[in-house]
């Protein structure tokens, strides 16, 4: 029993890139635990994605079957938590999304296992001490889990999504039986945008209270980021302020990210703010206060009133 | 209906917690405790269903004796009563497999938890103990209308509940996902559900005199060994530190020519 087994996540048909960030940690493990990395895919007509998913690992459990067309945690868990039985995993792996987090410790119940939450990566070169953020990411706690079974979320941005192996793995069926479900699906409200995916942009253009009013997000952060190709970002100040949806929350709470530039507009960096961007290549704030504990992690800061040197900033770019 | 709600005594998430010298521990003497601020949602989306529908709320703190004052303070934003398992820090594990033990006595037909606690940030409990129920689960608990629409001022409740089925909407990557779960069931909440209410002066009175039951760790039987053990802790890699640009001309050219970012 050593083998590592990754949890895959399909979109629309399509294999999440978060995936093969969690491919990157399940091939560490399996170095430390002498096994292969294996992965399970669930889903209804989720076969181009076992596919391409097979480029990347030894073995692709597939369990594909019109009563798992959506991910719903009580269906799903009870597929991983056979596929992990049948590939005899030591570890059961996913990326701490939305849908990692709600399924992944539902299937630890199910395998008796104890579980790492949003790890960062191992502690250290051998064993099998992780590292993962508690208390709003200003404490890194290493921790052991002490089942045999392991499983771990990983945090998205601290892992490179992993390279094709250059051989294919098996992909073969997974015959589960569900049963009887108590949960059903009614519907999906995707949140449509021009701009890149928060989580996935290579720049993050945020807002804060500094803005005054909803309309200056508009006004201001809306062409500094078109110009930038920038997804937007937002502090919980102004999202609990109803300025802006509540998926534009860049916060340990909200979305973390990790973007090679990401400019704070008029965000003070409260803890909670700071723990979701400060994993960011380039930081830039702009505050009119000097004392803003944003200036604190930040690689550029500028002292200057946000409503002159954004539109500044957005013509000389 | 009945509903089980959790609440965590946790350490205040606006402060900063110091690590031990050794690194083996956290230092949490001085430090002020607060409730866990998704546990006070899940506190307030109880009592608008309870208004909505009738029924009890029961409100469960398994952790420090102390955290009788957590307990205490939803009981005086308006719920029935408290069973407090008293216990040192557990893991999520434990604490579902307690909670297990108290759903089978109780027989709620909801259970609503935060979604994670704001000390360990594990986010796992709720899951875990659907998990051992074999019930439902709808984590992530929001809803469409903000927080300063008129259903939110009216304290509606965002889960709705008919004919046996709870309708939670989720936030999860991307959009809102809509999910029915048959009853029993357990949600747990995000921060966009509601606006807990403040207790009032008579809520704080009528407090004092609710019931909560203290109950030791032992006397369930439960085996709550660690399944995850924190050996260590340390500060995160700091930053290092910045610059100050003296304008935007400055600030583009080092955009280009320092970090080369654009």
């Amino acid at each position: 029993m050593s083998n590592v087994l990754v949890v895959a996540e399909v979109f629309e048909g399509a294999l999440k890139k978060a995936t093969l960030t969690a491919v990157t940690f399940a091939r560490d493990a399996a170095q430390r635990t002498g096994g292969q990395v294996h992965a399970v895919v669930i889903g209804q007509n989720v076969g181009a994605a076992a596919e391409e998913l097979a480029g990347y690992v030894a073995a692709v459990h597939v369990a594909d079957q019109a009563a798992l067309a959506q991910p719903t945690a009580e269906a799903y868990a009870k597929v991983i938590a056979a596929a992990a039985k049948a590939c005899s995993a030591a570890v059961v792996t996913a990326a701490a999304t939305a849908q990692g987090k709600d399924v992944l410790p539902r299937t630890a119940a199910l395998l008796g296992a104890g579980m790492a939450s949003d790890v960062l990566g191992f502690a250290g070169p051998e064993g099998f001490q992780l590292r993962r953020p508690i208390q709003a990411g200003n404490v890194i706690a290493t921790v052991e889990v002490t089942t045999a079974v392991k499983v771990v979320s990983t945090r998205p941005t601290e892992f490179e999504a992993a390279k094709a192996t250059g051989s294919k793995g098996t992909v073969a069926p997974l015959a589960v039986d569900v049963g009887a479900v108590g949960t059903s699906y009614v519907k999906f409200a995707k949140v449509t945008s021009e701009r890149p995916e928060l989580t996935d942009a290579r720049v993050v253009v945020s807002g804060g209270r500094g803005l005054k009013e909803a309309v200056n997000f508009g006004k201001l952060i809306e062409p500094l980021a078109d110009k930038l190709k920038a997804a937007i970002g937002a502090s919980r100040a102004v999202v609990d302020a109803g300025w802006v949806p509540n998926d534009m929350q860049v916060g340990q709470t909200g979305k973390v990210v990790a973007p090679d530039l990401y400019i704070a507009v008029g965000i003070s960096g409260a803890i909670q703010h700071v723990a979701g961007m400060k994993g960011s290549k380039t930081i830039v704030a702009i505050n009119k206060d000097a004392e803003a504990p944003i200036f604190q992690v930040a690689d550029y800061g500028l002292v200057a009133d946000l409503f002159k040197v954004v539109p500044e900033l957005t013509e000389k770019l | 209906m009945k509903i089980l709600v959790t609440v965590k005594r946790v350490t205040d998430y606006e402060r900063k917690v110091k690590i031990s010298p050794d690194g083996l521990s956290l230092v949490t003497e001085g430090m002020n405790f607060v409730p866990n601020p998704f546990d006070e949602i899940a506190v307030e989306e109880a009592l608008r269903l309870q208004k909505a529908h009738g029924g009890e709320v029961v409100v469960i703190s398994i952790g420090h004796k102390d955290a009788s004052k957590e307990i205490r303070q939803a009981l005086a934003m308006g719920a029935d009563r408290g069973i407090h398992v008293i216990a040192e820090e557990l893991d999520p594990d434990a604490v579902a497999r307690l909670l297990m033990k108290i759903v089978e006595e109780e027989k709620p037909e909801l259970v609503i938890m935060g979604k994670q606690a704001t000390d360990d940030d594990a986010n796992q409990a709720g899951q875990l103990l659907a998990g051992y129920l074999g019930w439902p689960q709808a984590t992530f608990a929001s809803k469409v209308e903000g927080l300063d629409s008129e259903a939110e001022k009216a304290q509606t409740p965002g889960v709705v509940i008919a004919g046996g089925e709870a309708t939670v909407i989720r936030e999860i990557d991307g959009g809102l996902e809509t999910l029915k779960l048959k009853l029993p069931a357990i949600v747990t909440t995000d921060l966009r559900l509601n606006h807990p209410r403040f207790a009032s002066l008579p809520g704080i009175m009528k407090a004092k005199k609710k019931p909560i039951k203290e109950v030791p760790v032992a006397s369930f039987g439960v085996d709550i060994t660690p399944k995850v053990r924190n050996v260590k802790y340390a500060e995160p890699p700091a930053r290092k530190a910045g610059v100050k640009v003296a304008d935007v001309a400055e600030l583009v050219n080092k955009l280009k020519t320092e970090a080369k970012v654009i």
